[in-house]
């Protein structure tokens, strides 16, 4: 199979929709000529037409409106949020627009549009371009949060997302772009709420998200040489959530780390931890479940300072070592 | 037609001591023009909104409502204009104060009383209340208990249908505070640049609940700030409601000829409180009692319709009866229907 890159593996299947579905178009800021600030929307313009690919303002409260009102009218929209830290500047038409009209409106009209946002430090964005705020998201009732790791994945949870009738945040991460996986050139789809199981193993079960998970994959590469057996658990959604292999595993091994790159404290490594705790798993642990994620502070510049804010492969190793060695 | 902002009553009320020779009232003769089934709909459609909302305000003194309610008593004209020049594809956006425009729409009333007392039968199965009405079939996007929030989707709507060359229109209602919010001005100057079927319609009631519009911006007239963003403003007497149309038909027109977005401000007032526990310390009993008794949009279109011999007392005796029994059945109906039951609770947060 053929290799391309997560950016390319996006980029390709917005191509294949917009082509296959006269309701889907994409907006954004700088997606026209410029291609989108990391490139993802390259090439899109010429190929599509300005109809399609919606240049717009640097307004995201209205685009976002914009892209909801439309798919109220029936239209399947795809907006692109530069930075993922401009839901910021979007939230009142997420939260309380998006996430609630069907509810409010008992039952009456569907909201399906695809938010993609890129997220996540590493690139030297610093404090207000780095942010991983998917809990937020997590939190909302009414929103669907994917967030994919792979180029393959990224492809087949893509137009699940499109095809769902609600409204999806598609976290992307920056450092995720350029790299490169086998992924089919034609379309496919990844069902939303299907985690996947990225390496197995029976000492020790890591649930990592985003980039975390090819963290925890060489943290697990590392440790095979030391004798423990990692099994490396990619939820790939949050909401929904697929609680059922995550507990399997952790029946499986008796231990759990949990690897976000958000802020640890209220992260949504919180709500992983707990479902653990809480469900037929805990009878099966034979340790606590071990939380690791950023540290509470912003996002600094430094690239030492950087990486520090957040866990890398080494702090995985000393989790998993913490709750394999400490209750061995 | 009688001009209510004669210059003796002018010194009286500060709102007004500049701006009003902008303001524009409807033209002579426009009533013919209409003929007299319309203007008796007219009538009955600000009729129903008064009394409904006079309905409303009971039932909540009584107990029967629960949590709050933006009564729209006063601005009759502004809603029933607005919406008389529109067709069932024509879609509308709507505010926390929304009762009269769902109205106006064309909803009916029945389900809009069962939703204030939170029944299944509601329009949003008693899950949504009085600021979320929505009735997409007939073109109402919905309420909105957000300031300004309503405007992005108006857009969004509206984009749709120059998309798909639809041919509808969005009126996107919203307050004189309304203006003073980001997502204000990121609409109009989206919806200027692609040239957007939409108008926006600022129902200017001079106070964002306790805060008058003339200490919140340092402008006369809120259509002016049309001018920043390339589309025409206009500054209409919201107590008017045959201007109300005849402004809206105009922006209409340029909506659907493909010309983009128009600002209507409408001057007109609450009577209300903005809400339950409003004790309205932030203006004077007189300047209340001048709106209710010079300018009350309902008693002014009674009278010129009387006056130019269109309607008789007797009709409009009719009109109004026809509105108390339409209430009296809305409130039965609402009264008798069944509570939601409890599983809808988790039911409608996704599709």
């Amino acid at each position: 199979m053929r290799e391309i890159t997560y950016a390319e593996a996006i980029n390709e299947v917005m191509c294949q929709e917009i082509e296959a579905n006269e309701d889907v178009f994409i907006l954004g800021e700088d997606i026209g000529i410029y291609g989108g600030a990391f490139g993802l929307t390259r090439g899109m313009i010429e190929k599509l037409g300005p109809e399609k690919v919606l240049n717009t303002p640097i307004s995201e409260q209205a685009i976002t409106g914009v892209a909801i009102g439309a798919a109220l009218m029936g239209m399947r929209p795809i907006l692109e949020l530069q930075f993922s830290d401009f839901v910021t500047v979007a939230m009142d038409q997420i939260v309380n627009q998006a996430a609630k009209i069907r509810y409010m409106y008992g039952g009456k009209g569907k909201v399906p549009i695809v938010i993609r946002t890129p997220g996540g430090s590493g690139a030297g964005f610093a404090a207000q371009h780095s942010q991983s705020l998917e809990a937020w998201m997590a939190h909302i009732p009414g929103l669907k949060v994917v967030q994919p790791s792979t180029a393959y994945d990224a492809k087949g949870l893509f137009r699940a997302a499109l095809e769902d009738d609600n409204p999806v945040i598609f976290y992307e991460h920056k450092l995720l772009y350029g790299m490169k996986d086998d992924v089919p050139e034609e379309s496919y789809v990844i069902p939303l709420g299907k985690a996947d199981i990225k390496r197995e193993g029976k000492d020790v079960t890591v649930v990592a998200t985003s980039i975390m998970v090819h963290r925890a994959l060489q943290a697990a590469e590392e440790l095979e040489k030391e004798g423990i057996s990692v099994e490396v658990i990619d939820p790939r959604t949050l909401v929904p959530l697929d609680i059922e292999t995550i507990v399997e595993s952790v029946k499986k091994t008796g231990r759990a780390v949990v690897v976000y790159e958000a802020v640890q404290r209220g992260g949504y490594g919180a709500e992983i931890a707990s479902v653990i705790n809480e469900g037929e798993a805990f009878d099966y642990l034979d340790a606590p479940v071990v939380r690791l994620g950023g540290k509470a502070v912003p996002i600094p510049y430094n690239p030492t300072l950087e990486k520090k804010a957040v866990p890398q492969v080494e702090d995985i190793i000393n989790a998993i070592k913490s709750t394999v060695v400490t209750y061995a | 037609m009688k001009k209510w902002f004669d210059k003796e009553s002018l010194k009286q009320i500060s709102l007004y001591e500049k701006g009003v020779s902008h303001m524009k009232t409807s033209t002579v003769g426009s009533l013919q023009k209409l003929g007299k089934e319309r203007l008796k709909d007219l009538l009955y459609q600000m009729i129903l909104i008064r009394n409904f909302e006079e309905a409303v305000e009971k039932q909540f003194m009584q107990g029967k409502i629960h949590g709050t309610m933006h009564l729209c008593i006063g601005q009759e004209p502004t809603a029933v204009g607005a919406c008389a020049v529109l067709t069932n594809e024509d879609k509308i956006t709507s505010t926390h104060r929304g009762h009269g425009h769902c109205i106006a729409k064309g909803s009916e009333v029945k389900y809009m009383m069962a939703e204030l007392l939170g029944k299944e039968t509601g329009y949003c199965k008693g899950k949504g209340g009085s600021m979320h009405i929505a009735d997409l079939e007939i073109g109402n996007i919905g309420a909105n208990g957000i300031v300004a929030g309503g405007l992005p989707l108006g857009c969004g709507a509206a984009l749709t249908s120059k998309k798909k060359d639809l041919g509808f229109v969005v009126v996107c209602f919203f307050g004189d505070g309304a203006t003073n919010e980001g997502a204000f001005h990121e609409s109009v100057n989206i919806a200027s640049a692609w040239k957007l079927p939409v108008i926006f319609f600022c129902e200017n009631n001079q106070y964002g609940m306790s805060s008058s519009i003339k200490e919140m911006t340092n402008i006369e007239n809120l259509a002016d700030r049309a001018s920043s963003y390339g589309i025409p403003g206009v500054t209409i007497d919201g107590t008017d409601v045959i201007a109300v149309m005849e402004e809206t038909q105009k922006a209409l027109d340029r909506a659907k000829n493909g010309e983009g977005p128009t600002l209507i401000e409408a001057k007109t007032y609450r009577w209300r409180g903005h809400s339950k526990s409003d004790a309205r310390k932030y203006r004077t009993r007189d300047e209340e009692h001048d709106w209710m008794t010079n300018r009350d949009g309902i008693k002014l279109f009674k009278e010129r319709l009387l006056n130019e011999g269109i309607i008789t007392s007797e009709e409009i005796v009719e009109v109004e009866e026809k509105v108390k029994k339409v209430l009296d059945e809305a409130i039965e109906f609402a009264e008798n229907s069944p509570e939601p039951s409890l599983s809808s609770l988790e039911e409608d947060v996704f599709a």
